[in-house]
C-alpha cells in the first residue's frame, strides 16, 4: 500500500501525482518507442499499421470524451468532423500544401464545423442533441458524395505519403511515431484544460446546468468552446486517418461510423482520459481477435456474416449492464483491489442513490 | 431607496400565465444583514431567488444589487457582481470531488486564456494554486477536509447541503442567497448551520438572503424577516414582529 503525504497544493496539480506513476508512465514511454525494434520483422508492419489505428482511435477518443464524457452533450455526427479534417487534409494536399499548413487547416476548419453545429446544442439537450448532430452528419455526407468537383463524390480522393517538413512519412514505423506523438501532444493539452477552471466549468455543465451558471459559468460560451474543441481535434484524426488509408470516399464517413466512435468512449469509460485510449484499443484489437477466433469456430458460426456487429453489439449491451465505467472502472477496480490488498470490500465502488434534484429547472 | 441596502426589491412580480407566483412584493436588504423570507410552501420564495438569479424574468417591477438594476444582466453574469446562491434540493456537481466543486465555485474569478489553459503555463499554475488556498480556507471554515477528495455521489445529505454553502462562499460573494439551508439536516447539523450563518455574516461581512421553514433558526439568526403568502407580503419586521403579526398567525394555524 502506498501512502502519499501531501505538503503542497501543487502536489493535487501536477501530471504525475507521485514517483510510481512518474516510473510506469516512463517504462510505457520507453516501451512505445523501442516498439518499431520489439517486434519480429515479419509481422512488424501489420503491428505498427493497428498501432498507428489506435493511436488515430485514440486522439478522436480524446475529442469526443471531451466533449460526451466531460461536458455531457452526445454527439452522433463525429464520423462528419473525421471527414471535413480528412477531406481538407486530401484537397490542400493536392493542392501543394505542406504537412503543418493543411494539419492546421484541418484544425481550424473542423473546429469552425464544430462551433455550427454547436449552435444546436445551446437550445437542445439529450435526445434532440443526438438527432440534431446525426442529421448534420447525414447532410455532410451527402454533400461529400455531391460535390464532384471538389471531393471527387463517390470514386473518392487518393492521397500522397506526408512530407513532415522535408521529411517523407514513407514507412509504417514513421506513421507510428507520427501519430504517437500527435496523440501525445492532444493528450497533455486536454489534459491541461481538464486541469484548469475551462475543464472544471465544462464537467460543472454536465452535471448541473443550472448551478454551473449561478457560478458564473457562460453556458453558451463554454458548450461552443466544447463543440469546437471536439470538433478540431477529431479533425486532426481524420487528417492523420485520410493519410493511413491513402484512400478516403463518403461511405468511410457514414453514421455507423459516428456510433463506432462513440462505442470508443462508452466501452473504454465514460468521463475519463485513460478510457478513450482504453476504447480505442479494444474497438481496433476486437475486430483482429474475432478474425482470428474464426478460425477455431464451426464454419457455421465462424462463416455467419454478422458475426463482428453481433459481438460488438453483445459487448456494448454487456458494458452497459454491469460496468457503466467501462474498462477504466474496472481497470480502477482491479487497481485497487492490488492497492488496499487484503482489504478491498466488495461496496467500495457501490454509490448511492442520487437524491431528488429539482426538475422544474432543467 | 435608503443609501445602506444591498439589495431592494421594488413592486416585483412575475406570472406564469394565469398563476401570479409573486404578486408585488418589496423588500430591502440592508448590507452586513441576515434577511429571511418565511412563508407556506407555495409561498414564492424561491421563486423570489430564480428572480434574483435571472433565471426567471420579472414581469413587473425592478430588483437592484447595489444600485445596479439585475434586469438587464445574464443569468452567469450574477456571480461576478457578487450575489452566490445555493439550491433547496442541492445542485452540486455530482460525478466531481469535493475539492473540485469548490473550486468550480471560484470560476467567477477565473481570467485565464484558452491558449494559457491548454499549455498550462506558469502563470496559469499560480492561479490555479492561488483558487486552491481560498478554497482551503473555506474548507477550514466548514471543517470539511475529511471529505476533501471524495465524490459528492458518495456524501450523506447533510455533507452536501455543508458542500454546497462552501461552493458558494468560494464564489466571495457579497450577497449569500441560501435556499433553505435546515432543509433535511438534523439538530445538530441545523445548530452547525446556525453557527456558520452568524460566523458568515460577522466574520465575512457577507449580506445573508435565506429562506427556511425552522422559525428556531430564523429567529436565531435573522435580522429581518419577511412573510410571504401565496405570492403577496404579508408581513415585514423583526422576527418577534411577524411571528407575532396576525396574518402570519393566520397563515399558518388557519383562523
Amino acid at each position: 500500500m502506498r501512502f502519499i503525504f501531501k505538503t503542497d497544493y501543487d502536489q493535487d496539480i501536477r501530471l504525475f501525482k507521485h514517483g510510481g506513476t512518474k516510473f510506469w508512465y516512463g517504462l510505457l514511454a520507453l516501451l512505445l518507442v523501442a516498439m518499431p525494434w520489439l517486434v519480429g520483422e515479419d509481422m512488424r508492419d501489420y503491428y505498427l499499421a493497428q498501432l498507428g489505428f489506435i493511436w488515430i482511435y485514440s486522439i478522436i477518443g480524446l475529442g469526443l470524451m471531451l466533449l460526451t464524457g466531460f461536458t455531457g452533450q452526445v454527439s452522433l455526427g463525429h464520423a462528419a468532423f473525421l471527414a471535413v479534417g480528412a477531406y481538407t487534409e486530401a484537397i490542400l494536399q493536392k493542392h501543394g500544401w505542406p504537412f503543418g499548413a493543411s494539419l492546421t487547416a484541418a484544425f481550424v476548419l473542423s473546429g469552425v464545423a464544430g462551433i455550427v453545429i454547436g449552435l444546436p446544442a445551446l437550445r437542445v439537450k439529450g435526445i434532440y442533441l443526438a438527432i440534431a448532430t446525426q442529421a448534420f452528419g447525414f447532410i455532410v455526407e451527402e454533400i461529400l458524395a455531391r460535390w464532384d468537383s471538389v471531393t471527387g463524390g463517390n470514386e473518392g480522393l487518393h492521397l500522397e505519403h506526408i512530407d513532415f517538413f522535408g521529411f517523407p512519412i514513407a514507412s509504417e514505423a514513421d506513421f507510428y511515431f507520427l501519430s504517437l506523438g500527435l496523440l501525445c501532444v492532444v493528450l497533455i493539452g486536454t489534459v491541461n484544460l481538464m486541469r484548469s477552471p475551462t475543464g472544471r466549468a465544462l464537467v460543472a455543465i454536465r452535471d448541473s446546468e443550472i448551478s454551473a451558471q449561478s457560478m458564473g459559468i457562460n453556458l453558451a460560451r463554454y458548450k461552443t468552446v466544447a463543440f469546437a474543441l471536439s470538433a478540431a481535434i477529431t479533425g486532426v484524426a481524420g487528417a492523420l486517418y485520410a493519410h493511413k488509408l491513402q484512400f478516403i470516399s463518403p461511405e468511410q464517413f457514414s453514421a455507423l461510423v459516428s456510433i463506432q466512435l462513440l462505442m470508443i468512449i462508452f466501452i473504454g469509460g465514460i468521463g475519463s482520459f485513460h478510457g478513450a485510449i482504453f476504447g480505442a484499443i479494444f474497438v481496433i484489437s476486437l475486430p483482429e481477435a474475432i478474425s482470428a477466433a474464426k478460425d477455431w469456430l464451426p464454419p457455421s458460426i465462424g462463416g455467419q456474416p454478422g458475426l463482428e456487429p453481433t459481438i460488438f453489439g453483445l459487448i456494448l449491451v454487456l458494458f452497459i449492464l454491469f460496468e457503466p465505467l467501462g474498462i477504466y472502472g474496472r481497470w480502477l477496480k482491479v487497481r485497487t483491489y492490488f492497492s488496499l490488498f487484503p482489504f478491498y470490500r466488495r461496496a467500495m465502488f457501490k454509490r448511492q442513490k442520487a437524491y431528488m434534484k429539482s426538475e422544474r429547472l432543467r | 431607496m435608503s443609501a445602506a441596502a444591498l439589495l431592494s426589491a421594488e413592486h416585483i412580480s412575475i406570472r406564469f400565465g394565469g398563476v401570479v407566483a409573486v404578486d408585488n412584493v418589496s423588500f430591502e436588504v440592508k448590507a452586513g444583514d441576515v434577511y429571511t423570507i418565511i412563508g407556506p410552501n407555495g409561498a414564492g420564495k424561491t421563486t423570489i431567488f430564480n428572480l434574483i438569479s435571472q433565471i426567471y424574468a420579472l414581469s413587473t417591477g425592478r430588483i437592484a444589487f447595489d444600485g445596479i438594476d439585475l434586469a438587464g444582466v445574464r443569468p452567469h453574469r450574477v456571480a461576478a457582481l457578487g450575489i452566490a446562491r445555493t439550491f433547496q434540493n442541492i445542485e452540486l456537481f455530482e460525478h466531481a470531488t469535493v475539492l473540485h466543486n469548490l473550486l468550480i465555485g471560484r470560476h467567477a474569478h477565473a481570467e485565464a486564456m484558452l491558449w494559457q489553459e491548454i499549455l498550462f503555463t506558469p502563470a496559469q499554475r499560480r492561479m490555479e494554486l492561488e483558487h486552491r488556498e481560498k478554497v482551503e480556507r473555506v474548507i477550514d471554515f466548514l471543517d470539511l477536509q475529511h471529505y476533501r477528495d471524495s465524490l459528492v455521489a458518495g456524501l450523506p445529505y447533510g455533507v452536501r447541503k455543508v458542500v454546497e454553502l462552501g461552493r458558494a462562499l468560494c464564489v466571495e460573494p457579497r450577497l449569500l442567497l441560501l435556499d433553505e439551508p435546515s432543509s433535511g439536516l438534523n439538530v445538530e447539523e441545523t445548530d452547525d448551520m446556525a453557527f456558520w450563518i452568524d460566523d458568515i455574516k460577522n466574520e465575512f461581512g457577507i449580506t445573508v438572503l435565506m429562506v427556511e421553514h425552522d422559525m428556531n433558526l430564523v429567529t436565531r439568526v435573522s435580522d429581518r424577516v419577511l412573510a410571504l403568502n401565496y405570492g403577496k407580503a404579508m408581513a415585514e419586521g423583526t422576527p418577534a414582529e411577524v411571528q407575532s403579526h396576525p396574518a402570519v398567525i393566520e397563515a399558518y394555524l388557519g383562523t
